[in-house]
């Protein structure tokens, strides 16, 4: 009997999908750690499994192909050779936590220790772990409306990450620093943040991880707790890399997260949050800027779960030379969420005609009293603005910096730390001026 | 000083004539104005002179102090004393206005060879001439125009204009929009910085503001060219009886 021919199409593609899935799967080796954390990353490994690999047929991945996210050889990127950067976040007092390619490294990183935090990582962490109940949990739970395999996969081979309980006001940011040396290294980082209720914690991540990274954040936020989380990808052209955010939100609770990304060849930034307890705010911000064959995807997805929570979605890119800048991003209001106020906005800037920003808003809303906006779109800079900074002595070079630096300022609003923020601002007018020609 | 001879000037993209055939002196420590219809091309003058993309000039020269103005850029023509305050000032959402003075000041400061001013000295000087043109320091911490009333954005030209010290000053209209009060504001301004070696160009519609900034020609403006010219009292004629008699009297 010839069972193939009666099957749909569709039934046919999704057993191949899943037959080419499993294979995939049998190449791996799970890394070695403690029995729970074992059994978790076996799950993960089964949601894999299940949801199959991505590609470009799937609704979230027709913009950006996954395919070099995916694939055994991992391109080689050269080491961005940092001579004339200043390190980042001077004169900011935090703790260090240093990873290199991935990896954890004890000796150059603070004492894993503070007031209010408990800090671990999971390549060293014990049989018994508060993490256990955490970890894995909200990807999996991220697995719906939309499917998110490669975070799964990240769940499932992550070799290293920090796990961090918050239990008071943490003044002193906890600082991730992603060192790379191997010009071929594939880091996989999952890191999980708890904010018992009341509890506040700024976590910084940056650095360039490895040529080829997948790094996942879970983030529980209890009652009245606050997480502000600021991101920056490093400057390495080859890089590719995707993150994925999960973060639950508790009855008025806040998160915020800002992301920075200056080239790399690929990036994908994929965030689901929930606000799942009443007066709830989510701020997600994200500023990036790439020539050539930067491509670079942000796919937000926010959940108003309950009455009067608060979100905004603000992304800008500013593109040259033939990047490519994708933004996919979606409110969604369930029934119970009256008085939802929902923002989300998308720009990108052209520097040049080659370039090409592919947006895709969308607002998905069950409660009848909300204020939902969003909008999108992509320009060049006005030569009315330009003309006017000219004509009272701003050099072109200088007045275009200032209309870049305007364009993105709105998502700099979003970092709470004005430190920090200014940081962000000097780093970014570092990579204008090398790059406004 | 500003010199326009003969001054043939089309739009880039179409075949549009507007300055036809254009020629006025403006010599140093004096004030002139420019006054005529609606479309006979004087904010393109303004704009021509100030380095606006999107006109081709098709004849003639414009010089400032004996040097070609036409092949600058326009912050080279800025730092050579230009300086146009617009008809229609434009926000700029995402620059404060302060980044923006600084920046231009030294910008021009530079360009001539000179030190960069100061923050300090630059907050000073920047909040006495405001104070003058009783611009609140609130106004000067928001982006470049953005929520600035109409008049605000005419004042906010001339603080400029005060804090640059250019040479040549071009007044597009500036007082459309002012109200009465601020009208007087703004020609103190004006006036406060008339000096043997500055001078003014001054378009207007109307002879209100030439009773506080006294020109000394008055020149009308028809059609892309100056067809007559002569002292205030050209003015006043113009705001009794309109331009049907000058453009009769030069048809004829
Ligand atoms: N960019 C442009 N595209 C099309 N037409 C233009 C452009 N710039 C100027 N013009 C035309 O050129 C003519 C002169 O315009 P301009 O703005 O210089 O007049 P004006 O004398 O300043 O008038 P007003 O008194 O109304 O300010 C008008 O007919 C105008 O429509
Ligand atoms: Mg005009």
């Amino acid at each position: 009997m010839n069972t193939a021919a009666a099957k749909s199409p569709r039934a046919a593609r999704r057993e191949a999908r899943q037959a080419s899935t499993a294979a995939f799967l049998e190449t791996l080796t799970l890394p070695d750690g403690p029995a729970w954390l074992t059994g978790l990353r076996k799950e993960a490994l089964a949601r894999v499994a299940d949801l199959t690999l991505p590609d470009r047929r799937d609704e979230y991945w027709s913009y950006t192909n996954p395919d070099r996210l995916i694939a055994h050889d991992i391109r080689p990127a050269e080491v961005f050779k940092i001579t004339d950067e200043p390190p980042m976040y001077q004169g900011i007092d935090r703790l260090k936590l240093v990873f290199v390619d991935g990896v954890f490294d004890a000796d150059a990183s603070d004492p894993l220790d503070g007031e209010g935090v408990e800090i671990s990582h999971l390549s060293e962490a014990g049989d018994i772990h508060w993490a256990k109940d955490l970890y894995g949990s909200l990807e999996a739970a991220g697995q719906k409306p939309v499917a998110r395999p490669l975070a799964a996969l990240n769940t499932a081979l992550a070799k290293d990450g920090v796990l961090i309980r918050v239990t008071g006001k943490v003044s002193r940011p906890v600082s991730l620093i992603y060192y790379r040396e191997a010009e071929d290294a594939e880091a996989v980082l999952h890191n999980v943040v708890k904010l018992e209720p009341g509890a506040e914690l700024t976590l910084l991540e940056n650095g360039p991880v490895a040529a080829r990274s997948s790094i996942c954040l879970e983030a529980e936020i209890g009652e009245d707790a606050v997480l502000h989380h600021v991101r920056t990808m490093g400057r390495d052209h080859e890089r590719k890399g995707i993150t994925n955010l999960f973060a639950r939100v508790g009855k008025g609770g806040l998160f915020k997260s800002f992301s920075l990304s200056m080239n790399g060849r690929l990036m994908r930034n994929e965030a689901m949050v929930w606000l799942t307890g009443e007066g709830g705010s989510a701020h997600l911000a994200g500023a990036a800027m790439g020539d050539g064959t930067f491509h670079h995807d942000d796919t937000v997805f926010i959940a108003h779960e309950a009455p009067g929570c608060e979100s905004r979605q603000v992304y800008k890119k500013v593109l040259r030379d033939g990047a490519v800048g994708v933004f996919q991003g979606k409110i969604l209001v369930e029934q119970a969420a009256q008085l939802t106020d929902g923002y989300q906005l998308s720009q990108s800037l052209l520097m040049d005609e080659n370039c090409q920003f592919l947006a895709k808003p969308e607002l998905e809303i069950y409660a009848d009293n909300v204020k939902c906006s969003h909008g999108s779109t992509s320009g060049e800079i006005s030569p009315d603005h330009m003309f006017y900074l000219r004509s009272r002595g701003v050099s072109e070079e200088e007045a275009k910096l200032l209309l870049v630096l305007a364009f993105l300022a709105e998502t700099l609003d979003e970092i709470s730390n004005e430190h920090i923020a200014e940081d962000m601002r000097l780093r970014l007018r570092r990579w204008l001026e090398k790059h406004t020609h | 000083m500003l010199e326009i001879n003969n001054l043939h000037v089309k739009l880039e993209n179409e075949d549009k004539q507007i300055l036809k055939g254009l020629s006025l002196t403006v010599e140093p420590g004096s004030v002139h104005a420019i006054m005529g219809p609606n479309g006979s091309g004087k904010s393109t003058l303004s704009y021509v002179l100030s380095g606006r993309d999107g006109y081709e000039v098709t004849e003639g020269t414009a010089t400032l102090d004996g040097e070609d103005l036409l092949d600058a850029e326009p912050e080279d023509r800025a730092a050579r004393g230009l300086f146009l305050a617009f008809q229609y000032p434009v926000e700029i959402p995402g620059v404060g206005n302060m980044t923006f003075l600084r920046t231009a000041l030294n910008a021009q400061r530079k360009a001539r060879g000179e030190a960069e001013i100061s923050s300090g000295d630059f907050l000073k000087l920047v909040r006495a001439k405001a104070k003058d043109l009783k611009i609140d320091a609130e106004m000067l911490k928001r982006p470049v125009n953005v929520g600035f009333s109409g008049g605000e954005k005419k004042r906010n030209e001339i603080l400029q204009m005060a804090m640059l010290e250019p040479k040549m000053c071009i007044l597009d209209e500036t007082d459309s929009g002012l109200d009465v009060d601020a009208m007087k504001l703004v020609s103190d301004g004006v006036n406060a910085l008339r000096a043997p070696d500055r001078a003014f160009l001054v378009i207007t519609h109307y002879q209100r503001l030439l009773d506080h900034i006294k020109p000394d020609v008055v020149h009308i403006m028809a059609a892309g060219r100056i067809i007559k010219s002569g002292g205030p009292e050209l003015a006043l004629e113009v705001e009794k009886n309109g331009y049907a008699d000058i453009l009769a009297e030069v048809e004829a």
